[in-house]
């Protein structure tokens, strides 16, 4: 159950905006307008590198109302699995690709009085477009918003020259400056929501300390796609079709499947959004459960794996499939 | 006759006093007061130190309960006379409450759906509300045919007040307005309609 909706495009332009993080721009090859998303909506985009067919979420951070083309920003990360190493090194002007519809996992809550983000690095991008449509609907909102060094954080500048700095806060880690993060959420009015997007650390530390200060869980949001870890090779049996699967070290077991013209379910890749969940028939090992979606109980089970992120420690797990 | 199993009927979770929070704001109607009463047994006074009671007798103005609530030594416990009285109130406080407050609501369902609705109004989720539902069933529906809104009903087919259409209570339940919704049984022939059955005593 592939969403057969993708759009075929081309790279307009490619930005060095800071160190390590380039800035993407895609632009339909049929010529027809991009669908209007929603601020915090991310994109799957599949790059074909060589043999290899990569898929990997990305944050839109353009204007959700440029329906011209698509824009992401994209950290080179330094263990890249591929996806990063691709865009950064091979990816050029004019190359074509493929990006599936906007998906949006991270919205804002259009209910709050008030939205306070905390972004983390590359954590940034959905915030763009937030702050973008928030400014054009007239929200209250401050971003804050943390960077190893000015050099290598992206679009600070821009965005404090936006938004001013009264709603911009840069805390920089080389100038030993953080997040100040109870003082923040000590005494914002009733109806504020928090959003938080950046490592797992960060995200933790920031929601703990919220539920520390009373903050409801239903005004709480964070996003997080995760990379699929590696491991050990580990074999797939397909239950239905009878079918076994080799998945590779530094594959997913989505990814094999694909590789093997299965066609499984998934929408964001990174263990966020419940898609891929399938059902396990018989595991020789231990499930690894990787993703952010299932809850304790259901990983304690061993009877459901997110496909997208998780794998076994062992030599076969039977699938549903 | 009822219409239930309806996934919009309302469940009231208890007032469970959240540890974390740095007030506690108690909205109370008639025989709601007993549920904070019965927190205050099971867990003691200490989180009273951070709580504003707002009260309202309504039907149970006999019992006393707004003296039994003073004795608890909150940092403000205010008496109201009536329901929109004690709902003004309740919204100038929300107005000027932060977050890490707690919001406690107990009484018959017509209040809570309206005291939930001021705190919908800014901007507080309906699920983070902390809610038990004590006193009588009777139900605040809505007609849906002139969408008048008739209080504390407690039978079903009832008679609307505003455009008398015989109307049958289901638990279809709209949390915009806070209350259920009434169709009208006999439509087709009108002057059909049976008896009405006391189901929300």
């Amino acid at each position: 159950m592939t969403i057969n909706t993708e759009m075929k495009v081309r790279v307009a332009k490619v930005t060095q905006v800071a160190e390590r993080v380039k800035r993407f721009r895609f632009e339909r090859i049929d010529g027809q307008p991009m669908p209007v998303f929603s601020g915090g909506a991310h994109v799957i985009v599949s790059m074909r590198d060589g043999r290899a067919l990569r898929r990997n979420p990305y944050s839109l951070m353009s204007s959700p109302t440029d329906t011209a083309g698509y824009e992401i920003s994209v950290l080179r990360v330094e263990n890249s699995r591929g996806g990063s190493a691709f865009l950064h090194e091979k990816l050029r002007e004019g190359d074509e690709l493929v990006l599936s519809q906007p998906v949006n996992l991270f919205p804002f809550d259009q209910r709050g009085k008030k939205h306070i983000m905390m972004a983390g690095g590359i954590g940034i991008t959905p915030f763009i477009a937030m702050m973008d449509q928030m400014e054009f609907e007239g929200k209250a909102f401050e971003l804050h918003y943390a960077v190893r060094t000015r050099t290598h954080g992206a679009y600070w500048k821009d965005l404090q020259q936006r938004y001013g700095s009264h709603r911009v806060k840069i805390y920089c880690d080389e100038e030993k400056l953080f997040i100040p993060v109870e003082k923040i959420l000590e005494n914002q009015p009733l109806g504020t929501h928090l959003y938080v997007c950046g490592p797992a650390g960060m995200i933790n530390g920031v929601l703990g300390k919220a539920r520390a200060l009373g903050w409801p869980k239903q005004n709480l949001h964070s996003e997080e796609f995760l990379a699929p870890p590696p491991g050990k090779a580990f074999q797939v049996r397909l239950a239905k079709s009878n079918r076994t699967i080799d998945v590779a070290p530094h594959q997913s077991i989505l990814e094999a499947l694909e590789a093997n013209g299965v066609d499984a379910p998934y929408l964001c890749r990174g263990g966020a959004c419940g898609q891929c969940e399938t059902g396990v028939v018989s595991c020789d090992g231990e499930l690894e459960h990787n993703d952010h979606f299932l809850e304790p109980d259901d990983k304690a089970s061993g009877k459901k794996i997110m496909i997208c992120v998780s794998r076994i420690k062992g030599n076969e797990v039977t699938l549903d499939l | 006759m009822l219409v239930a199993g309806i996934k919009s009927r309302p469940v009231y979770g208890g007032l469970n006093i959240e540890a974390h929070a740095k007030r506690h704001l108690f909205v109370l109607e008639g025989e709601g007061a007993l549920a904070l009463v019965d927190q205050v047994k099971a867990r003691g006074l200490e989180f009273l130190k951070q709580a504003d009671i707002l009260y309202v007798a309504t039907g149970s103005v006999a019992h006393e309960h707004d003296k039994a609530l003073a004795k608890l030594g909150a940092d403000s416990c205010w008496v109201a006379p009536t329901i929109p009285v004690l709902l003004n109130r309740f919204n100038v406080m929300l107005g000027q409450a932060h977050m890490g407050t707690h919001i406690y609501l107990a009484g018959t369902e017509g209040f809570i759906g309206q005291a939930q609705q001021v705190a919908m109004n800014h901007g507080v989720d309906p699920a983070s509300l902390h809610t038990e539902h004590r006193g009588s069933a009777a139900r605040r529906v809505q007609c849906v045919h002139c969408k008048g809104i008739t209080d504390s009903v407690t039978t079903s087919p009832y008679i609307c007040t505003h455009c008398g259409l015989s109307l049958l209570v289901r638990d279809h339940y709209s949390r915009r307005i806070g209350a259920f919704q009434g169709v009208c049984i006999d439509a087709e022939e009108p002057g059909t309609a049976p008896q009405p059955e006391e189901l929300f005593p």
